[in-house]
Formats: C-alpha cells, sequence, structure tokens
C-alpha cells in the first residue's frame, strides 16, 4: 500500500507534468501575422506578385508570344491606356491579343502590358537570386565566423592563401610563368605546412577576427557606386546584375548569424547535443540553423525589395539587360522623355515597383515583430 | 580612451590598405581595358593605344600600377585619364557643387524626423502613429527616380518653375531676389528628395528610441512623482533617448562625398554623383578609384568620430 502522502506527490507531479503545446509555432506566427493587417496585404501583394511574373514569363517568351512585347506598331505609338487599338491600320499579327491596350503603347507602339509582364519576370528573379546568394554567403561567412570564430588561423598558412592569390592575380595580369610558380610555391607550402612544428610558427589570428575584418572591408565600399562600377565594365547581362548584387550585400546577414551563432553556441541545448557526440555540421545545420534564421528571414525579405530597388535604378540609368528586353526600370526610363505627354510610361511601372517593394517591405516588418518575441509588445 | 584611439586608428588603416587593394584589383581585373575605350574612333590607332598605355604606366605589371596610383594620389598630382587635369580639383569642384544639397538634405532630414519620431511614439497606435508608419514605408518603397519625375511634375504644372540644373540659363543680370528664389526652387527637389529616404529611416528609429525608453524604470517614477505629461516626455524620457542619435552625427559624413548618381543626373546637377557615373563611361579609372578611396576614408572616418562621440557622451560605454 502506498504511502498516502507519497501518493498525493505524485498525483500533483502527473497534474504538473508539461503538457505539449497544442499548437505548433507555425499556428502561432500565423495567428500574430493576422492580426497586423498591413503584413497580411503585404503578403497578398507578394503572392499575387509572384503568380503575375510566372505568367508573365509563359505569356511573353517563345517564339510566338499570346502577347508580344517586342511587337513594334509606329501607327499606334503613345497610345493612353485603355485605348482600342484602330484595327483597320493594323494586320492581324499586330493585332494585340486582348483588344485593347490596357496600359497604354509607347514611344514605338509596343503594348506596355506586355512589357510590363515581361519585365515583372525580371524583377522577381533579380530579386530572388541576388539575396539568395547574398544570404546563403552570409550563412555560410556568419555562421564560420561564429561557430569556428576560436580556431586561430596561423600566420604562415594566412600568408599562404594571400601568395596563392597574389599568384592568380599575377597569372592573370600577364606573366604566366611566375604566377604558376608562385601558385605552386603557395600550394606547396600549405600542403608541407603541417610538418612545420608550432614553435616555428609566429602565431595567428583568430577566424572570426579575420572575417569580420574582411566584412568591414566590404562595408567600405559605397554599395550603389561598387555595383554601377562593376556592372558598366561587365557585358551586359541580367545574371551579372544578380552575382553582383548578391557579393556586395551579404554582410549584414553574415552579421546576424555570427551574432545569434555566439550566443547559441553557449546555450544548454548545444552543449547537450556535443556532450551526446553530435559532430559539428549536424549540430550547425540541425540545431542552430533553425533557431539563426528568424533574423535572416527577415533581412532577407527586405533585401528583396532592396535588390528590385537597384535593378529598376540600374535599368534606369541604362545598365543592365540589353535592350529589346524590357524590365520596369528601362520602361520608365524610355518614357522619361514623354513625361508630360505619356505620362503613363512613367506611372505604370513606377506605381507597380512601388507596390511590390512596399509589399515586402510591410511583410518584412511584419515578420520581424512576429518573429521576435522582445518586439511583440512594442 | 587613448589606447582605444590607437588600437582604432591602425585598424582602420589597415582596412583601407586592403579596400584600396581591392578596389584596385576589381577595376583593373574586369575585362576590356581602358586604352580601347573608343575602338571606332579612327584617330585611335595603336601608336596612339600605345603611347596612351606608357604614359599612365598601363604597360607595367599590376604592382608597380598600384604603386604609382597611390603614391601620386597621396602626392596629389593624379590627374585624369580624359581631359588631365588633376583629380584631386575636379573632385573638388564637383564637391562644392554637391554640398548644398547634401547641407540641405540633411537639415531637412534631422529637423523633420525627431518631431515625427516623439509624436508617433507618444501617441503610439493612434492614428497620427500609424499615418505616419505608413507613410515612412511608402517613402522607403517608392523608387527615388519615380518619386523624383512626380515631383517635377507637380511642381513644374503647378507653380510653372524650372527645376532641372542648378540655375536657370541667363539668370546672372536677373535682380537679386530673384536670382535667389531661382536657386532656391532649383535646390528645393533634389534636396527634398535625397531627404526624403533618410526621414523614413530617421523617424522611425527615433519612435523606436523614445519608446525604449519610455519603458525605464525611471519613467515611470517620474510619472508616478506627479510631474506633468510634457516633463516626463521632453525631461526625462527624450534626453535618454537621444544618445544613440549623437553618433549618428559621425554616420552622415559618408554622405558628402558620392552624392546620388541616380537624382544628380535627373536633374542634372554637375555634382560629385554625376561626375562619378561619367567616369565610369568613361572608364576614367583614376576618378573611379579616388572617389572610392575617399569615400572609403569618409566612412572609416565617420565610424571613428560616433565610437569617440559615444564614450564621451555615454559614460557607461566603456571601451
Amino acid at each position: 500500500m502506498p504511502d498516502p502522502v507519497e501518493h498525493a506527490a505524485v498525483a500533483e507531479q502527473e497534474y504538473q507534468a508539461p503538457e505539449a503545446p497544442r499548437r505548433t509555432r507555425l499556428q502561432e506566427a500565423w495567428d500574430r501575422l493576422s492580426e497586423n493587417r498591413l503584413a497580411l496585404a503585404g503578403l497578398a501583394v507578394f503572392v499575387l506578385f509572384f503568380g503575375v511574373a510566372v505568367a508573365g514569363l509563359v505569356l511573353t517568351s517563345g517564339v510566338d508570344p499570346v502577347l508580344d512585347p517586342a511587337q513594334i506598331r509606329l501607327q499606334e505609338k503613345l497610345r493612353p491606356p485603355l485605348s482600342r487599338p484602330h484595327t483597320e491600320l493594323l494586320t492581324a499579327e499586330e493585332a494585340p491579343a486582348l483588344g485593347v491596350y490596357l496600359f497604354g503603347t509607347d514611344d514605338l507602339g509596343r503594348d506596355v502590358f506586355a512589357r510590363m509582364l515581361q519585365g515583372s519576370w525580371v524583377s522577381l528573379t533579380v530579386g530572388f537570386v541576388a539575396v539568395g546568394i547574398s544570404v546563403l554567403l552570409g550563412i555560410l561567412m556568419g555562421g564560420i565566423a561564429g561557430y569556428f570564430g576560436d580556431r586561430i588561423v596561423r600566420t604562415d598558412r594566412f600568408l599562404a592563401v594571400f601568395l596563392a592569390g597574389a599568384g592568380v592575380v599575377v597569372m592573370t595580369a600577364g606573366s604566366q610563368a611566375l604566377g604558376i610558380a608562385i601558385l605552386a610555391g603557395a600550394v606547396a607550402w600549405i600542403a608541407l605546412g603541417s610538418r612545420i612544428p608550432r614553435s616555428a610558427v609566429l602565431g595567428g589570428v583568430s577566424l572570426d577576427t579575420l572575417i569580420m575584418r574582411f566584412v568591414d572591408i566590404m562595408l567600405c565600399f559605397p554599395s550603389f557606386f561598387l555595383i554601377l562600377t562593376v556592372v558598366a565594365l561587365l557585358p551586359a547581362s541580367i545574371y551579372n546584375i544578380m552575382i553582383v548584387i548578391g557579393l556586395t550585400s551579404w554582410m549584414g546577414a553574415a552579421r546576424f548569424v555570427r551574432a545569434e551563432f555566439l550566443s547559441l553556441r553557449e546555450q544548454d541545448f548545444v552543449t547537450a547535443a556535443r556532450a551526446l557526440g553530435v559532430g559539428d555540421w549536424r549540430i550547425i545545420f540541425r540545431h542552430m540553423i533553425p533557431n539563426a534564421v528568424a533574423p535572416v528571414l527577415v533581412s532577407a525579405t527586405i533585401g528583396i525589395a532592396t535588390a528590385i530597388l537597384t535593378e529598376a535604378g540600374l535599368s534606369f540609368l541604362g545598365f543592365g539587360v540589353p535592350p529589346p528586353h524590357a524590365t520596369w526600370g528601362n520602361i520608365l526610363s524610355d518614357g522619361k522623355r514623354f513625361i508630360f505627354d505619356a505620362p503613363w510610361l512613367t506611372f505604370v511601372p513606377g506605381t507597380a515597383i512601388l507596390i511590390v517593394v512596399l509589399s515586402f517591405n510591410l511583410f518584412g516588418e511584419g515578420l520581424r515583430d512576429v518573429l521576435n518575441p522582445k518586439l511583440r509588445e512594442r | 580612451m587613448l589606447s582605444f584611439i590607437g588600437r582604432s586608428v591602425i585598424q582602420k588603416a589597415v582596412t583601407l590598405f586592403f579596400v584600396s587593394v581591392l578596389s584596385f584589383l576589381i577595376i583593373h581585373l574586369a575585362p576590356g581595358e581602358p586604352s580601347q575605350v573608343d575602338p571606332l574612333n579612327p584617330k585611335f590607332t595603336p601608336e596612339m593605344v600605345e603611347r596612351f598605355r606608357k604614359a599612365f604606366h598601363l604597360d607595367e605589371p599590376l604592382h608597380a600600377q598600384y604603386l604609382h596610383f597611390y603614391s601620386s594620389l597621396l602626392t596629389g598630382d593624379l590627374i585624369s585619364w580624359k581631359d588631365n587635369r588633376p583629380v584631386l580639383l575636379k573632385i573638388w569642384e564637383r564637391f562644392l557643387n554637391s554640398l548644398p544639397l547634401f547641407v540641405v538634405g540633411t537639415l531637412i532630414t534631422w529637423t523633420l524626423s525627431f518631431p515625427v519620431g516623439i509624436r508617433s511614439a507618444i501617441q503610439r497606435g493612434g492614428v497620427y502613429d500609424r499615418t505616419a508608419t505608413f507613410l515612412s514605408y511608402l517613402l522607403i518603397s517608392i523608387p527615388g527616380f519615380f518619386f523624383a519625375y512626380i515631383l517635377i511634375i507637380l511642381v513644374v504644372s503647378r507653380f510653372h518653375v524650372p527645376v532641372i540644373g542648378m540655375e536657370t540659363f541667363g539668370m546672372a543680370e536677373a535682380a537679386l531676389p530673384r536670382m535667389f528664389m531661382d536657386r532656391v526652387w532649383h535646390l528645393l527637389l533634389p534636396s527634398v528628395l535625397s531627404a526624403s529616404g533618410g526621414i523614413a529611416i530617421l523617424s522611425r528609429y527615433v519612435r523606436s528610441q523614445m519608446l525604449e525608453v519610455e519603458g525605464q524604470d525611471y519613467v515611470r517614477t517620474a510619472r508616478a512623482k506627479g510631474l506633468p505629461e510634457e516633463q516626463v516626455h521632453y525631461r526625462h524620457a527624450l534626453r535618454n533617448a537621444l544618445l544613440p542619435f549623437v553618433t549618428m552625427f559621425g554616420l552622415i559624413l559618408p554622405g558628402l562625398i558620392g552624392g546620388s548618381v541616380i537624382i544628380e543626373s535627373i536633374f542634372s546637377w554637375p555634382g560629385m554623383g554625376r561626375m562619378a557615373y561619367e567616369a565610369i563611361l568613361a572608364r576614367d579609372y583614376p576618378v573611379i578609384l579616388t572617389v572610392n578611396f575617399l569615400s572609403a576614408v569618409l566612412v572609416l572616418a565617420g565610424t571613428f568620430v560616433s565610437d569617440v562621440l559615444y564614450m564621451v557622451v555615454d559614460p557607461r560605454i566603456r571601451l
């Protein structure tokens, strides 16, 4: 027969046993997000934009697109929005598929609606690919700095890598033989480096210092000017723009991830995982990144908005996608000469950029409030 | 304090060195040669290209070019490849043109952001706060060039004043008040544009800073001992909320150089941004690299100034 006091204690323990939360984190986040009407509207516009961009790709590409953004109709130039085409002046294949110029026509009689559709895909891919590159790079750099930051990079290794870089530079810049010699020397140095006794090494820099100083260096560049320079020097292509925007905007993500990793690394669940013999990489990917991803997600959402704005700015200045292809920036840039006669050429793409960028910004801010419990009450 | 200053100066010098190396490499390893910028020009014979390469040390190895470049930059006799004028002089002239834009833009930003941010913090959640929040998102999201055209259409069709360029042609003989008004109109739009993004960001920052302080215990104490609301907000909360903004004086320093490429090219404003843009188009490497170098110097100086200011203002910080 059990002791009554003990029995009561057991019952109480059962009563206090932790109940599994009935709602998942995702559901809770969704509840909080749906209280923020601006963020919800942002999400809705974002989904709509995604659909429009995909539809735009399908409808305007290929040999015989449904809506031809490159069809020139000189007899129909600068028609205002919602005007009907003069069918008697057009051949059958020149006639617009919708039977109306929804957003008007430009100075060559091209259908602005079709061009906007074509441009929406460019904006979408630039935003996502550039931010994808910057987020991956940011997580990589920040993760290494945060998790392996204590490791010392020995000065001699550092010098060897530096030498290898110099070798590559010399090779591309001219004298090939010298470059290859330097490169081979550096590789040999790295390969044989572990044989050098530790006492002979001058000391070193921690990996964290190395990476964060590199971040500082990157932050010194004026970003739009740097992007402009590189894009102007490289051959005009949309992929170059995505890569350059991505490579110049990863520093924020790296700092966030590093800060998160530094605090997560000291937490009990990581110590527990390590005590169980879980490997470094599994700890990083399975335990730390899911906990560190919130601020990165927010900065990525806002980063997409910034990337779309940057691309539009570059197109506006005449860099970027080569001319026959339409982007929102170059529709606006072409239309600026007719600003008083054909204001729709300015207002249609401008408003489109504004709405898309605004929706990303609002959604990102909403996400920040949802994911950051400290800000919740503010 | 002294050791902090010493350490950070050394650190910034090292950073600056790497920035200079990196920007030099980016420019010189990009495909294409500056001497071939105009291959269709019949006057550009191979001999001329050769002479050009020799005159600007382009035939030497990269590290020698680097030394040539930065030593002539530091002694001040670096010349532009396009018109053989000293680069620093060119930048100085354009800088003087950009300066009024920068000063007026910064003044507008700082005088508008604080009242807006403080009021939205005090009336948190109210109509004013929500309107200001939405407007600031709108200002952050609007592409500068689109906003510029909206303002141009508005101002030109409503007030019938010319706004493109720095002044109306032939205004030199006009009476002083007219000339002054002309300059003001020309200055107004570009500076409002360059301030717009700043207002949005800074006012949000003021708001969140103010809210943070309003939640502190000493503000509750002040309210509990019966001080009037005005005094609680402006004496106790605002003064403490202002601390981080002292550091921002350092961070506006980089805005001095560079200017805005897009705004200056829309308004045909002969400032630094336009010059940098033209230099990029013409592959005028000395100008590009110098602008880059100077802006890196300003960024580093700015962070340095803000660190030192923070230490001076806030006794809790001891680095």
